[in-house]
């Protein structure tokens, strides 16, 4: 098991390997579908960014409410193919990497290949048990937004899967090559 | 003439909100535990861990299985000799999802308008799907339904020589398209016949069903068990990636339709189908 603390080692990204088991702790900044399209609108513009990405990675989720006690409510990853249409766009302004579920678009894959960067993914579904590795969860941009605004959270020991790596090696295609013989 | 107060639909609707969210029904627990039977290749199995110990972890510490505590859908069965008391139906079943919403720390998932897009901030509205039934039942069922795997529903108006050969290939297709978005295994909710709309609600009304328990027609449920094996060829796998295990369920329903068409409605769902219901 890999362990990497965010947002300091994103130098090993490019070490990493699709299919590499990691254990994520530091930091994350949350974001999905109503958030990139300020964002990417925020880079088009060419505007400063309310929160600086370069350098950190976004987790696609966007969380329950805390109950009383808890840190935040449950926190899965959602569907990052959505984030698609505003990735390469991030990427090429800095950011390292990305944490969700599902397939990305060929021009995801070819703006992580071009910038270094990584996709992971957490298991998806399972909210509750993602939840209990989030130490902090504070909104920091876009407050309007609700669950959708950006949060940074805090995580420790937060299980993840490299889905593609700094090559474009993708695991979604790999497993389906390999039951395809 | 039966009369059932407002308040008390709005507690029910709130309570079996909170229920369907915290509590994985136990047959999908079940299932998932049978399916660590079936993989070997450890991501499969590792992720078959990490979702029932979340579903163990939500019911422990109160939190929801999953952060898309979904749009509420509601079924109502309402007898003809019922009266909804101290105020109108939708509106109890409104004020019963915001509560359940504040109540279980739910996520607000829902727009007030497509285009517009802002956030509602209590989950409102539902879609209600209200049937007339004789005498003075009312039952009220729940579907918060998470839209990863909405997204990944498909519906498709194909010919009657496509026949049944026709409607596999086309859950298949979709069961397939779905891989990783819908957190499987998958749970696949299948709507035949009818006109659009029908095979569509047929589809989700499917998902009202536990695990494990067939259609009681004996050629729907041989079709339903055909479809599961099927599905499960797939090797989508847990997380998509990979595996024996694609679905823990098909549900089949069916309907007269028009000798011109063969209406097919896939609605997906993922292991964290959830669904409750009440009687009162
Ligand atoms: S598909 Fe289901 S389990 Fe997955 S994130 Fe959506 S609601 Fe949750």
């Amino acid at each position: 098991m890999i362990r990497l603390a965010l947002p300091e080692d994103r130098d090993r990204f490019r070490t990493l390997q699709a299919g590499d088991r990691v254990l994520l702790s530091g930091i994350l900044y949350t974001g999905r579908d109503a958030a990139h399209e300020r964002l990417l609108l925020t880079l088009r513009g060419g505007e400063p960014l309310p929160v600086d990405l370069r350098g950190q990675t976004i987790y696609y989720v966007g969380p329950c409410p805390a109950p009383p006690g808890f840190a935040v409510g449950s926190a899965g990853p959602t569907t990052s193919g959505r984030m698609d249409f505003a990735t390469p766009d991030l990427l090429r302004y800095g950011l390292a990497g990305m944490i969700g579920k599902g397939k990305r678009s060929p021009e995801v894959v070819a703006a992580i290949r071009e910038t270094g960067a990584v996709y992971f993914g957490a298991t998806g579904g399972a909210g509750a048990l993602l939840a209990g590795r989030i130490r902090e969860c504070r909104t920091v941009a876009w407050p309007d937004l609700g669950t959708e605004a950006i949060h940074r959270l805090v995580v420790e020991d937060f299980p993840v899967i490299v889905l593609v790596d700094s090559r474009g090696e993708d695991l979604y295609r790999s497993a389906a090559a390999r039951r395809t013989p | 003439m039966r009369s059932i107060r407002a308040e008390l639909v709005r507690d029910t609707v709130a309570t079996l909100f909170v229920q369907a969210n915290l509590h994985l029904d136990p047959a999908l627990l079940d299932a998932l535990e049978r399916a660590l039977e079936n993989e070997t290749a450890p991501t499969a199995r590792d992720i078959l861990d990490d979702l029932s110990e979340n579903a163990r972890l939500a019911a422990r510490d109160g939190l929801p299985i999953c952060q898309d505590t979904g749009m509420a859908v509601v079924f109502v069965t309402l007898g003809q000799e019922v009266c909804i008391e101290g105020g109108a139906l939708s509106d109890a079943i409104r004020d019963g999802v915001a509560d359940g919403c504040r109540k279980g720390y739910l996520r607000a998932s829902v727009v007030r308008d497509p285009f517009l897009r802002q956030n509602t901030g209590d989950n409102t509205p539902a879609v209600i799907h209200y049937d007339l039934v004789p005498g003075d039942l009312f039952r009220i069922a729940v579907v918060p339904k998470g839209f990863g795997s909405e997204n990944m529903s498909a519906l498709r108006m194909l010919k009657p020589s496509d026949g049944w050969a026709g409607v596999r290939s086309f859950v298949l297709d979709t069961a397939a398209a779905a891989g990783a978005n819908a957190c499987p295994p998958m749970v696949v909710g299948v709507g035949v016949g009818g006109t659009m709309e029908k095979a569509a609600l047929m589809a989700k009304h499917s998902l009202l069903r536990s695990a494990g328990v067939p259609n009681p027609d004996p050629d729907l449920a041989r079709r339903e068990a055909e479809l599961l094996d099927a599905i499960n060829e797939l090797g989508v796998g847990p997380g998509g990636l990979g595996g024996h295990v694609t679905a823990l369920a098909c549900f089949l329903e069916t309907y007269p339709t028009h000798i011109a068409g063969l209406p097919v409605a896939v609605n997906i769902s993922c292991y964290a189908s959830r669904h409750a219901e009440a009687q009162l």
